[in-house]
């Protein structure tokens, strides 16, 4: 089978070329601006049938994503970090009309202070808008996962909206060899969408969403909306094996790494995930038995898949790329509420942040990882979270500093 | 893997270069993952980029730490710690440099033990443009290596820069093959570099973190004007110059679309570039609409003093 180099953000163009997408709301924002272009350029040169439109701002983008997504028509877009949080609440929003959509996020740390890099708190900001969430560690994954995207937005059992996650730069602006599968089997995976009542027309208006006082009808909606997104996990799966049939990749609701005889396992999302598979084989190779899970699917989360995944074993890492203020690590948090309570649950559950702002995970904090926690099942005490930062980092902080005391005498604004 | 590392400034072509040879490794059967990284900055500043190629899936990402090889296409990054050039470059790393200057010079300033290799300026005449030196110096990295052939790397580079049209396919052609064949007596000096090891391995120096208050923490600078301080002018690869005698006065358009500020006006109405500031990013070249300013290259032949 042929295979190209491809950028993950060239790869997430070719998702939504290949699903034939009809309306795609565009607005750019770094490290993101790539997908738009290439789509442009596509349908300037007559390669791609769709309508691009350019809209004044994410807000407005999501908001005409789901308007035309109401219509019954297949919707693309893709934004990034701010330019996600400034349409959040329409995300919210279109996720409660219940239309189906894919749009891609290409993850950047949030402001302030301002970065161009990745971290996960911008797409888990977007964590309970509704909207299901799949995660990816490669650029050939950012293109199947686009086509898995449709599958399962538009199946009647969910009929939600889903956001593909890809890491900005690591996988953005990053080229691997990636499989551009053929458009016939595409469209045997996906058919042209079956709108079937979702007709929303200029003709024949629908109100989308009215307002529901008192509590109870508000309620019922929204419990309905969880229920789909919770439905997403068997709808995923099915879709995914279909999937794997036509272009023999496989992708689970969670990737599992060496996992056989696996005591000690890594958990955690996104492209750094295969920087841990590469740890993995290291200390395998040293004796250690050591595997690895990544969820691809953040929500509908797996609880039930990793529970049993994780049954029996000694100890679980948890590699956050994210920091929820004043808590610490959301997918950490997200693990022990799945586990608690269960009687083969690992005893032991530790906390690492890192990779925020794009912060490189050295192969060595990854053996560390392993020791801290081989350390943590034989002492059975669970040490406390633990931001992956060195010594030497925060010495470059204080020189940082340093000039920032000199400017203050120097501006009078004390020290 | 081979693991090798460009740096250069924006405009040099350097994230085209790491990927006419991430091509040519991946068309001699390689698994390739090749990527730059920059800043919010354009034109001008610097960034990498980098190449990785093994015959194996590569699960490595982003940062080359320990680099085999490092093409630096712009000499005066070398001094500039932010550039992180030197980073992790040890005496098995081979270091090729665009310079005028011996490499044995280079030697002795950078107190290095390993390779250092120059592709003098000379060597890119007779088509001499800043543009061109990133791929010179992949024709010269692909024979370092000594594993892609001549005829890969011209397909590559035919392949990669098709989109330039067939004049900048042509002179990249002439100028890449010519560097492929300067180097053939070094081919190959380029090893592939290994892999860490888990059973013994240097401990990262993790601290926690001391809570300061947001006085100290809070990010944020209080000097004001701190960014006239950097001479962003030494950024630049091309140079803005304006012939006053087309010039007719109409300052609000070059100054106005000037996204640095850079372009004054004087005391009769005529606009002043500051090139201690201008990074050269050509937009006033492009807004001007008597087409009065045109862009030379910032170290060619021709950086004469038209603007006066």
């Amino acid at each position: 089978m042929k295979r190209t180099l491809l950028t993950g953000n060239s790869a997430a163009a070719w998702g939504a070329r290949l699903a034939d997408v009809d309306y795609v709301p565009a607005f750019p924002i770094t490290p993101q601006t790539e997908i738009i272009e290439t789509i442009a350029e596509w349908i300037d040169g007559g390669r791609m049938r769709s309508r691009m439109v350019t809209l004044e701002s994410e807000h407005s983008m999501i908001t005409a994503a789901g308007a035309a997504a109401a219509t019954g028509v297949r919707v693309f877009t893709a934004t990034s970090s701010q330019g996600l949080l400034y349409g959040m609440e329409m995300l919210y929003t279109v996720a409660g009309w219940r239309v189906p959509f894919v749009l891609v996020n290409v993850s950047r740390g949030l402001s302030a202070p301002i970065t161009l890099e990745p971290d996960h708190n911008d797409v888990l900001a977007a964590r309970d808008s509704g909207f299901l969430q799949i995660h990816c560690a490669t650029c050939q994954e950012v293109l199947d996962s686009i086509i898995l995207a449709f599958r399962l937005a538009e199946d009647k059992r969910v009929r939600l909206p889903v956001i593909v996650n890809m890491d900005g730069f690591y996988l953005s602006f990053t080229r691997e060899p990636v499989e551009i599968p053929d458009t016939g089997s595409v469209r045997q995976f996906l058919p042209p969408l079956d709108a079937g009542d979702i007709s929303f027309r200029a003709s024949a208006p629908i109100s989308q969403a009215t307002a529901v006082l008192g509590g109870s009808p508000y309620s019922y909606f929204r419990y309905e909306s969880h229920m789909a997104a919770t439905n997403g996990l068997a709808v995923y799966d099915e879709a995914a094996e279909s999937f794997a049939g036509l272009f023999g990749r496989s992708y689970g609701t969670v990737e599992e790494y060496r996992m056989e005889g696996a005591e000690i396992v890594f958990v955690m999302v996104g492209s750094f995930a295969t920087k841990a598979r590469e740890a993995v084989d290291r200390l395998r190779g040293a004796g250690r038995p050591v595997g690895l899970l990544r969820p691809r699917l953040l929500r509908p989360f797996p609880g039930k898949a990793l529970r049993k995944l994780l049954a029996g074993r000694k100890g679980v890492m948890v590699i956050d790329q994210n920091l929820s203020m004043g808590k610490g690590g959301v997918l950490h948090m997200e693990l022990a509420s799945a586990l608690y309570g269960h009687p083969d649950a690992p005893p032991v559950l530790t906390s690492f942040i890192g990779g925020l702002g794009g912060r490189d995970i050295t192969p060595e904090e990854f053996y560390e990882m392993v020791a801290v926690t081989e350390k943590a099942i034989k002492d059975g005490s669970t040490p406390p979270p633990r931001l992956l930062y060195t010594k030497r980092e925060l010495d470059e902080v204080r020189k940082l500093q340093a000039i920032a005391n000199v400017e203050r005498r120097e501006t009078g604004k004390g020290e | 893997m081979y693991r090798i590392r460009f740096h250069g400034r924006g405009g040099q072509g350097i994230k085209t270069a790491s990927r006419i040879l991430g091509t040519t490794l991946f068309m001699e059967g390689f698994e390739v993952q090749d990527g730059p990284r920059y800043g919010a900055e354009r034109r001008g500043a610097p960034m990498f980029a980098y190449v990785r190629a093994s015959m194996e899936p590569i699960q490595e990402r982003g940062i080359i730490r320990l680099p085999d090889l490092v093409i630096v296409t712009d000499d005066s990054l070398i001094p500039i710690p932010a550039a992180g050039v030197l980073t992790g470059v040890a005496e098995r790393t081979v270091l090729l440099i665009n310079s005028d200057e011996e490499p044995g010079l280079w030697r002795e300033r950078l107190a290095l033990a390993g390779p250092i290799l120059t592709l003098p300026a000379a060597a890119h005449a007779p088509h001499i443009n800043t543009q061109l030196t990133s791929v010179l110096s992949t024709g010269a990295a692909a024979n370092l290596i000594g594993v892609i052939s001549r005829r890969t790397l011209e397909e590559a580079i035919r392949k990669e820069l098709a989109p330039l049209g067939a004049g900048a396919v042509e002179v990249n052609l002439e100028n890449g093959l010519k560097a492929f064949d300067l180097t053939v007596v070094l081919k190959g000096s380029v090893r592939e570099g290994g892999k860490t090891q888990a059973a013994s391995y240097d401990p990262p120096d993790w601290i926690d973190l001391p809570f300061e208050e947001a006085a100290i923490s809070a990010p944020a600078i209080h000097a004001t004007a701190t960014s006239e301080r950097v001479k962003t002018g030494v950024w630049r690869t091309m140079r803005p110059v304006i012939d006053y005698s087309l010039c007719n006065r109409c300052w609000w358009i070059c100054s106005t679309f000037c996204a640095d500020g850079v372009i004054r006006v004087d005391e009769e109405g005529y606009p002043r570039i500051d090139y201690e500031h201008c990074k050269g990013c050509m937009i006033c070249v492009a807004q001007c609409p008597r087409h009065a300013i045109s862009a030379i290259p910032e170290h060619g032949e021709d950086t004469g003093e038209r603007q006066e």
